[in-house]
């Protein structure tokens, strides 16, 4: 994770007010309200904004500390904590690959080493095309299909060398 | 068993709320409401339904507790957080039934006083989220999510809140935190969240199992629900069976069914008939057991009594060819990485054993490694907030004292393998 952060360029704008689209600021005012604070809505702000550009910056974490009236301290705590949320852009088709412990007895180790050549690049890299990337996960709850993986939201099981070079010609 | 929990999950697009209705699904609201909320709570006790989710704690001793605090603002959350490893089984009821998982919220909701429900759904269930979504707009859509629903003055509200990438919050209080809009790290109990939980009200949290099992406790009564399977912890249980068998999957079987039963009669034994090394029982936190453990029966006092624990019931299944070092490798390099930091013992003790067992995995390993792997889990045995650093040192305890040759015989080999 604190790789991922290092190459975030998190520049500092100070007093400037930031601005993303109406559509932005009317989807996070629409979930505000299954909350009974506005903190509560800091993680589906920060997802919908990554779902919008691909990854956050520093502006959005000052984006949304603004609209929720969250210090962004907090929100830069926050924003930080989890795995999930993206410093860079992905692939268009993001592969996520399990390594934990199911679909590494299956061959996760194989297909792993398989798709770093197949695509000819490393974890968190993305393809010289801009089609894909591939990250290692933990567990995607796919174990009764090890090994396994995510495309985007797509999921896919059973995997195979071969059944790996079939599903990527699939995503353009 | 007849299936209870799973019933409606191979009906074709039994996730549709019409569908649903035709095979069951809110059948068994108009039943609860026409029972006092203390009934309700009191069915669920003499059932001895215990949670899913891990801990095993007696659900209706958990509702209880919250539903006696005074104060009308209280908060029910299921925990569809599934993120302990080979754990696979609430995915079938969120994808495939999610009204079940809804009516049984609303009864819980009920029977607690609570009128605010959130799933806490996991980053890494993209189509259970759309899934879930379209569910609720349609319990929204037939009256019963919302305001006074049936016409009997009750309300419930619900939301799925979605994670972003983090095993902690699957521990309650850490679920918390990060509906709240935080870290997810875990809170100091007392206050237990029955007294202060969510933005410091009265409440509950479940898992997405439990809460299932809630409409079908109701429907057959407490008496004929604690008839099926365990004494000490009746009701179906849903066993995810994974790793080297021929047929994994989950399986709905009563609590207490034989882990000799669950690999070799429904999952149809062993992959390419090898024999059977190593058994986790109920997802990585749980120490692992060995071939002599086939006849235990898969409850929580079983369990605990062989050594181990039923956690989420999630099997995994290792053949004699598995090296238990390169198992433990897996599984503590997961704790290194999803230990939230708040413990020192905890966020070092998990990268140190992470340490060593890198060096055993590039063949640099030395024998007396073995003691200091078991010395570092001493320095994290029982200095934890919560429950994650003590599960991160089993794999290491347990896969040392069953298979301690393995180390040896790896160490003394000087094989790498680089993974």
């Amino acid at each position: 994770m604190s790789d991922q952060h290092e190459e975030a360029h998190f520049c500092r704008t100070a007093g400037e007010k930031i601005m993303f689209s109406d559509a932005i600021i009317d989807a996070i005012k629409k979930v505000q309200q299954r909350y009974p604070d506005q903190q509560g809505a800091v993680l589906p702000a920060l997802h919908i904004i990554q779902k919008e550009y691909g990854k956050l910056t520093y502006e959005a974490m000052r984006f949304v500390s603004q609209q929720l009236r969250v210090p962004e301290s907090d929100v830069f705590g926050t924003a930080t904590f989890y795995s999930l949320y993206r410093w860079k852009n992905p692939g268009r088709h993001q592969i996520q690959i399990c390594h934990n412990l199911s679909c590494s007895l299956l061959g996760a180790e194989t297909m792993i080493k398989h798709l770093e050549k197949k695509l000819g690049v490393c974890e968190g890299e993305v393809t010289k095309d801009g089609r894909f990337s591939f990250i290692r996960m933990e567990c995607i709850g796919r174990c009764d299909g090890a090994p396994a993986m995510l495309v985007g939201d797509d999921y896919h099981g059973e995997l195979t060398p071969e059944k790996i070079d079939e599903i990527l010609k699939k995503y353009e | 068993m007849e299936k209870m929990l799973l019933k409606r999950v191979d009906i074709p697009n039994s996730a549709d709320i019409d569908v649903a209705m035709k095979n069951g699904a809110y059948s068994t609201l108009a039943t609860a409401f026409g029972m006092r909320p203390v009934d309700v709570v009191n069915e669920v006790k003499r059932a001895n339904l215990r949670g899913r989710g891990g801990a095993g704690f007696p659900t209706g001793l958990k509702w209880e507790l919250c539903s006696r605090v005074p104060g009308s603002l209280k908060y029910l959350l299921c925990n569809a957080d599934e993120g302990e490893p080979g754990t696979f089984k609430d995915r079938f009821i969120l994808l495939q039934d999610p009204h079940l998982l809804i009516e049984g919220m609303i009864i819980s909701g009920f029977a607690i006083g609570a009128e605010r429900g959130y799933i806490y759904l996991r980053y890494e269930y993209p189509t259970a989220l759309v899934v879930l979504e379209k569910a609720i707009e349609q319990a929204y859509a037939k009256g019963y999510l919302g305001k006074n629903i049936l016409g009997k003055g009750v309300n419930f509200d619900l939301s799925v809140h979605r994670g972003a990438g983090a095993y902690i919050c699957g521990e309650e209080t850490a679920l918390i935190e990060s509906l709240e809009g935080k870290r997810g790290q875990p809170r100091i109990r007392p206050p237990f969240p029955a007294s202060q939980g969510a933005w410091r009200k009265p409440t509950v949290i479940n898992n997405v199992e439990t809460l299932s099992n809630i409409p079908y406790l109701i429907a057959m009564g407490a008496d004929a629900y604690a008839k099926i399977g365990a004494e000490t912890a009746p009701g179906p249980k849903l066993y995810g069976v994974s790793g080297m068998v021929n047929k994994p999957g989950v399986y709905e079987l009563p609590m207490g069914t034989t882990l000799r039963d669950i690999i070799y009669t429904h999952c149809g034994g062993v992959r390419g008939g090898k024999k059977l090394k190593a058994i986790i029982p109920g997802g990585a936190s749980t120490p692992i057991l060995t071939e002599q453990h086939l006849d235990v029966t898969m409850d929580f006092n079983s369990l605990v009594a062989a050594g181990s624990m039923l956690g989420s019931g999630a099997v995994m299944v290792m053949d004699e060819t598995v090296n238990m070092v390169n198992v433990a490798y897996v599984l503590v390099r997961f704790f290194a990485h999803e230990s939230c930091g708040k413990c020192t013992p905890c966020r070092e003790g998990t990268s140190w054993l992470y340490q060593v067992y890198k060096r055993l995995m590039h063949g640099e390993g030395k024998l007396d490694d073995i003691d200091l792997l078991l010395y570092i889990c001493d320095t994290v045995k029982g200095k934890c907030f919560c429950p994650l650093g003590e599960g991160a040192i089993q794999p290491v305890l347990s896969s040392i004292k069953h298979f301690r040759g393995d180390y040896e015989q790896w160490i003394k080999s000087g094989k790498s393998a680089h993974v």
